[in-house]
């Protein structure tokens, strides 16, 4: 009971420190503290999983950004990093021993340079952003995640975002070429180049996908593509989920590289329907929506191409889009699926394991097994060219137990994409949420690996501590525990 | 043949007497860095092999022994190729070697360089231990991108088994063009062609000429050719032959050092660099033979926003790659420490 106080006692003095400090350095609108005022960052884009951090800092320079981590560095304090509070694993759940880290106010884009096709932003710029900004050049930046018009670039670089079109543009990290950084002692770190290639070793590539574990973003340098001349968006609907599997990789097979390659289940075509009208074939029980784009005589071939393919593989009927509003009728369907479904269950919780193409079927088949045997609905909305796939559990958070069990669920196909060759997360990361399904994936002496690169930036832990690579006593505990079945025995135990 | 074991076994002595190993492919590129002080070599030229090759996948998993002519040809008897045209010095080169160094070619510009393939490694680490990390599919962000980690590392922080790469469909035909441009043109022009929505695969300045490979459809190119009057070059295939593998004449002419810089492709030529130039990537590669002083060329490059590497030649006291800023070293001498703390691969070879 004693220590209990004198510990409590401590950290009380700890907290009062570092505000004291950080009032030195900050403005009242750049520093948050009191409950009301933290509880918009308890959570991200998954609100699951929910924390108050001491504070909160929104700072407006760089210089305030180097400062804070000397404070915080100094008294060993955890930050968060966060941008614009979407990503979907938990990555930027504050701790609650530490500060949540904002980096909203960089938000400005410092240049567009159309020669060398480029884009230098601050963090918080938003995804969409850049690519208004580049129109004027017909340029684009690729990456395109579903939440683009929220999402911050910083956050995207964080998460290695993907999107849409990364089958034929990529993922962020092919499409950075340089990321200035605040490293764990407060100075500035500029890893890649404005060149096309480095020397030495690939920080770029260590530091995009990172989960705030290695740095501070300030500020990066995008490369923007020319905008294609024409595209071509064809619907194909499916009476077998199996066969528009299938065709997926007969497209790929036969040397067509879509812009992107979509599908959707019964339900989530319904749903979608429901909330869009975008005249997806309510019957169907799968629909693929494939954008080609390119030349105008390239386009002509691959889509002749194309519907040959889609005809073959039993597509019960094809449309191509004839004018540019009705392709967008067609993504706007694609692009409502998360909230259409959403409108299915009082909850849902969208998974995010990729899988090798010719696997779809296979595993597709699986989830519908396992979400009888959980008895909870998922509908299924995915990147099917990348095999990314996000199947969407409804359940009801208000039920007891009925998180418990999505979650489980979500544990379970996430198994089996990686049984299926696959991995547990495509492009949202590990976060928080995903942390105990690392012990799956990866063996001890690979994850001792990963605390080795962690340690090589951030020796004292403070960047984003605890999230993304669990412990190795974390993972004996679950070793454990897989032999039942996964029947978490202890499910009031903290996670991490 | 020499199997996982053998090799792991060699590492383990190489940790208990810790002894540093230079660890070799085909040797093709062992000019390129720094000598590493040992006797004590580890040849992965036995450990050959396609692991697995799924074309409607996209991928290939290779051993790192394989030479780079092999996997070319598995690749391109199912019409696929890998993107980044890596150089063959010598018909011995190797995947491992090819990952390791992380040189990329002329189609890499345009299509993605060795870094941005690389999708899953399989490799002994500095403790001996197998680990894997990446996969074999394009999206993963499970953990640190420690695959991309591998590439260009020089085989200075674990021995490389196995790499998947991602491949993609072979073009049905390409076409080089060959374009009159002085020298003082050559970035504007090259600006040019980045903006005009081209098919380009790969681009060269050299000795007054343009020459853009492009690719497609025939029937396509032939019209795209035939609307804008270019000329073209029916020696094309040799052309970039030799440039990706330097049999150019370019590279073979003279006692002069050569530099390779990297840079922001629209940036400006240096004048005092420029009388003995190439370039490629459409200006992001510049190769120099010069004498110039190496402090010029190495700090000329550094304000066009990238480096130089001193590629052949020796200049006494003039390492291969210069010294990156504090931070960033400090990082490179971490993460080199942690993951080989005994320091047994390749030290020395990078800085």
């Amino acid at each position: 009971m004693f220590d209990d106080d004198s510990d409590e006692q401590r950290k009380l003095k700890r907290n009062a420190e570092l505000l004291f400090h950080l009032r030195g350095l900050l403005s009242d609108t750049e520093l948050l503290t009191e409950i009301e005022d933290l509880r918009p960052y308890e959570c991200d884009g998954l609100s699951a999983y929910k924390k108050l951090p001491i504070a909160v800092v929104i700072p407006t320079t760089v210089e305030q950004i180097q400062q804070i981590v000397n404070i915080c560095s100094r008294m060993f304090i955890p930050i968060v990093a966060r941008g614009a509070g979407t990503g979907l694993s938990g990555g930027a759940l504050p701790h609650e021993m530490g500060i949540i880290l904002s980096l909203a106010r960089l938000n400005k884009i410092l240049d567009v340079d159309p020669l060398n096709q480029t884009a230098t932003v601050q963090p918080g710029v938003r995804n969409i952003s850049i690519s208004e900004a580049a129109k004027p050049y017909g340029l684009f930046y690729a990456p395109d995640p579903s939440s683009q018009i929220a999402c911050s670039i910083g956050g995207n670089v964080a998460e290695n975002a993907g999107g849409v079109h990364c089958l034929k543009y990529g993922l962020t990290v092919h499409n950075i070429l340089q990321v200035t950084l605040v490293n764990a002692d407060g100075e500035l770190l500029t890893v890649g180049s404005l060149a096309l290639d480095n020397i030495g070793y690939d920080l770029l590539a260590l530091i995009t996908g990172s989960e705030g574990m290695l740095g501070i973003i300030v500020e990066i340098v995008v490369k923007l593509k020319q905008k294609p001349p024409a595209i071509n968006v064809i619907l194909a609907a499916f009476n077998k989920t199996e066969d528009a599997a299938n065709a997926v990789s007969k497209i790929i097979g036969a040397g067509i590289i879509p812009a992107g390659l979509e599908m959707m289940d019964a339900l989530a075509i319904q749903a979608a329907e429901d909330f869009a009208q975008a005249g997806y074939p309510r019957d169907a029980q799968a629909i693929l929506l494939c954008e080609l784009d390119g030349s105008e005589e390239r386009l002509e071939f691959e889509s002749q191409q194309l519907c040959d393919l889609l005809n073959q593989c039993g597509a019960s009927s094809i449309r191509e889009a004839s004018s540019s509003e009705e392709q967008a009728k067609l993504w706007a369907g694609r692009k409502a699926a998360f909230p259409a479904v959403g409108r299915l269950a009082p909850d849902y919780y969208c998974m995010d394991g990729t899988i090798p193409r010719h696997q779809i079927a296979h595993v597709l088949n699986k989830i519908g097994e396992l979400s009888d045997y959980f008895d909870l609905k998922v509908a299924n909305v995915f990147h099917a060219g990348d095999g990314n796939l996000h199947p969407l559990i409804l359940y009801d958070a208000n039920q007891e137990g009925e998180f418990l069990k999505a979650e489980q669920f979500g544990e379970k196909i996430l198994q089996l994409c990686v049984d299926a060759g696959g991995t547990i997360t495509g492009e949202h990361g590990v976060g928080s949420e995903k942390i105990d399904s690392m012990c799956y994936q990866f063996s001890d002496a690979e994850i001792s690996q990963f605390h080795a690169i962690k340690e090589a930036f951030d020796p004292n832990l403070i960047l984003n501590p605890e999230k993304t690579i669990p412990t190795l006593h974390r993972c004996a505990e679950l070793g454990q525990m897989h032999v039942h079945d996964g029947q978490l025995p202890h499910p009031e135990i903290p996670r991490f | 043949m020499s199997t996982v074991k053998q090799l792991q076994q060699q590492i383990q002595t190489a940790l208990d007497k810790k002894s540093p190993l230079f660890i070799q492919g085909g040797g093709s590129k062992a000019f390129y860095g720094n000598p590493v002080d040992t006797n004590n070599r580890l040849i992965t030229t036995d450990y050959n092999g396609i692991v697995d090759y799924q074309p409607s996948e996209l991928f290939v998993t290779v051993k790192a022994g394989t030479t780079l002519i092999e996997l070319e040809q598995v690749l391109a008897e199912k019409q696929q190729q890998l993107t980044f045209e890596a150089p063959i010095f010598k018909k011995e080169t190797t995947i491992g070697g090819v990952v390791s160094a992380g040189l990329s070619g002329p189609r890499s510009a345009y299509a993605g360089s060795i870094r941005d393939s690389v999708l899953g490694v399989k490799i002994i680490n500095g403790h001996g231990e197998i680990v894997s990390f990446g996969g074999q599919v394009m999206k993963n962000v499970a953990g640190y991108d420690m695959s991309r980690l591998m590439a260009g590392s020089l085989g200075t922080l674990g021995l490389i088994l196995e790499v998947s790469l991602k491949v993609l469909p072979k073009p049905e035909v390409e076409m080089t063009l060959m374009l009159p441009c002085p020298h003082e043109e050559a970035i504007e022009n090259f600006n040019e062609l980045r903006q005009s929505g081209l098919p380009i695969s790969a681009s060269c300045y050299i000795d007054s000429e343009i020459f853009v490979r492009i690719a497609g459809q025939k029937d396509h190119l032939n019209a795209l050719i035939r609307r804008h009057r270019w000329k073209t070059y029916d020696q094309g295939d040799r052309f970039w032959e030799s440039i990706r593998n330097h049999t150019h004449l370019f590279f073979n002419h003279g006692n002069m050092p050569l530099w390779r810089l990297s840079v922001s492709p629209a940036s400006a030529i240096n004048g005092r660099l420029n009388t003995d130039t190439m370039i490629e990537w459409g200006g992001g590669v510049r190769w120099v033979n010069s004498n110039t002083p190496a402090n010029i060329i190495v700090t000329s490059a550094q304000k066009k926003g990238g480096h130089a590497i001193l590629f052949r030649g020796a200049i006494p006291g003039v390492r291969t790659f210069p010294t990156p800023d504090p931070e960033v070293l400090k990082i490179h001498q971490n993460l080199k420490y942690k993951l080989d703390p005994k320091g047994i691969f390749n030290p020395g070879r990078i800085y």
